[in-house]
């Protein structure tokens, strides 16, 4: 099918959708998939926030958590978000080497990330302070960790984003994956600003 | 060519626009908790309203949303999050702090019952 065929079934209503068509659908997909995912953080911010105070004679955050920790991982989250842009930016020019080479750094970053919050979490249940010791701490783990877990399925997608790029290139459907794929980032990195918002600043404070 | 060239030169200069922006509405609510440099109430109407702006900012800036470029189902998407996250939300801490008030004034506790008691007389 030449270019002018696909420009001209794009036209009347009925006729088979063109790829980009295709494509945009399924960022709209992934849009409503994000939206859905937004409503579920919400809900665990509204239980952690009903949560707080019940500590069960247990330890509170101010004892708990670590300023330092939370800015560091911050910070590796925050860079990571920048570095996944500049691969977009290099995505649009056509640079697959740029791409690449983005695309490894952002994955260090988050792996960063997800390595601090690992040692926080060992060191918390190490410490007595694990998900069963208080519904403050239910809450607590369930609101970080479903992040962090989210965090982990990033780095597999990236992993994955950076195979199908060396594999088969610059593709339109690559391009079209590696969209989603920085919505799912970038929103991650929305979700933690309420984290660290929320669970963290006020708890040391 | 010269069009997506000068798109890229957009491109990245938003990501640094929003990166520096992101990294003082960070470094503000920290350095307050930090230092302790104000009253508590005041650090965290900081807190959150540093967070509401960073929000915009990875919106505007990192995901590109845009009142005019994006498309118009989008928005109504997010739109129609942001009710339900207010609806949600916002009933469950209704819920949550009425049913507080009301156990509060039913199992006698020290301070708030004779807090209670005293302002009912």
């Amino acid at each position: 099918m030449t270019a002018e065929a696909l420009v001209a079934a794009a036209g009347p209503p009925g006729h088979p959708p063109t790829e980009s068509d295709v494509h945009e659908e399924r960022a709209f997909g992934f849009w409503l998939y994000l939206m859905s995912d937004a409503i579920i953080f919400s809900l665990l911010f509204a239980t952690y926030a009903v949560m707080v105070y019940n500590t069960a004679g247990g330890p509170s955050g101010k004892t708990l958590f670590s300023l330092p920790n939370a800015f560091a991982e911050t910070m590796l989250l925050l860079s990571s978000s920048i570095t996944f842009g500049f691969a977009s930016v290099a995505m649009k020019s056509g640079k697959t080497a740029g791409v690449l080479a983005w695309l490894v750094v952002t994955f260090v970053l988050g792996l960063g990330f997800v390595g601090l919050e690992i040692r926080e979490f060992h060191g918390l249940i190490q410490a007595g302070a694990g998900p069963d010791r208080s519904g403050f701490l239910s809450a607590f783990f369930a609101l970080v960790g479903t992040h962090g877990l989210h965090v982990s399925f990033g780095l597999v997608f990236i992993l994955i984003m950076m195979s199908q790029v060396v594999i088969k290139g610059l593709t339109a459907p690559v391009a079209s994956r590696f969209l989603r794929l920085g919505l799912f980032w970038h929103f991650l990195d929305i979700v933690w600003i309420g984290i660290f918002s929320v669970v963290y600043l006020p708890g040391v404070l | 060519m010269e069009r997506s060239r000068s798109g890229n030169a957009h491109g990245r200069k938003s990501y640094l626009i929003g990166f520096a922006l992101a990294l003082v509405l960070t470094a503000i609510p920290f350095a307050l908790v930090a230092t302790n440099a104000l009253p508590k109430p005041h650090t965290l109407i900081v807190i959150g309203v540093a967070a509401v702006i960073q929000v915009l900012v990875h919106l505007r800036y990192f995901l590109h949303l845009d009142l005019t470029t994006t498309p118009r189902e989008n928005l109504v998407a997010i739109v129609f999050a942001a009710i339900l996250i207010f609806i949600m939300v916002g009933g469950s801490f209704w819920i949550m702090l009425d049913l507080h008030r009301r156990m509060a004034m039913a199992s006698p506790r020290p301070a708030a019952t004779a807090l209670f008691s005293a302002s009912a007389r």
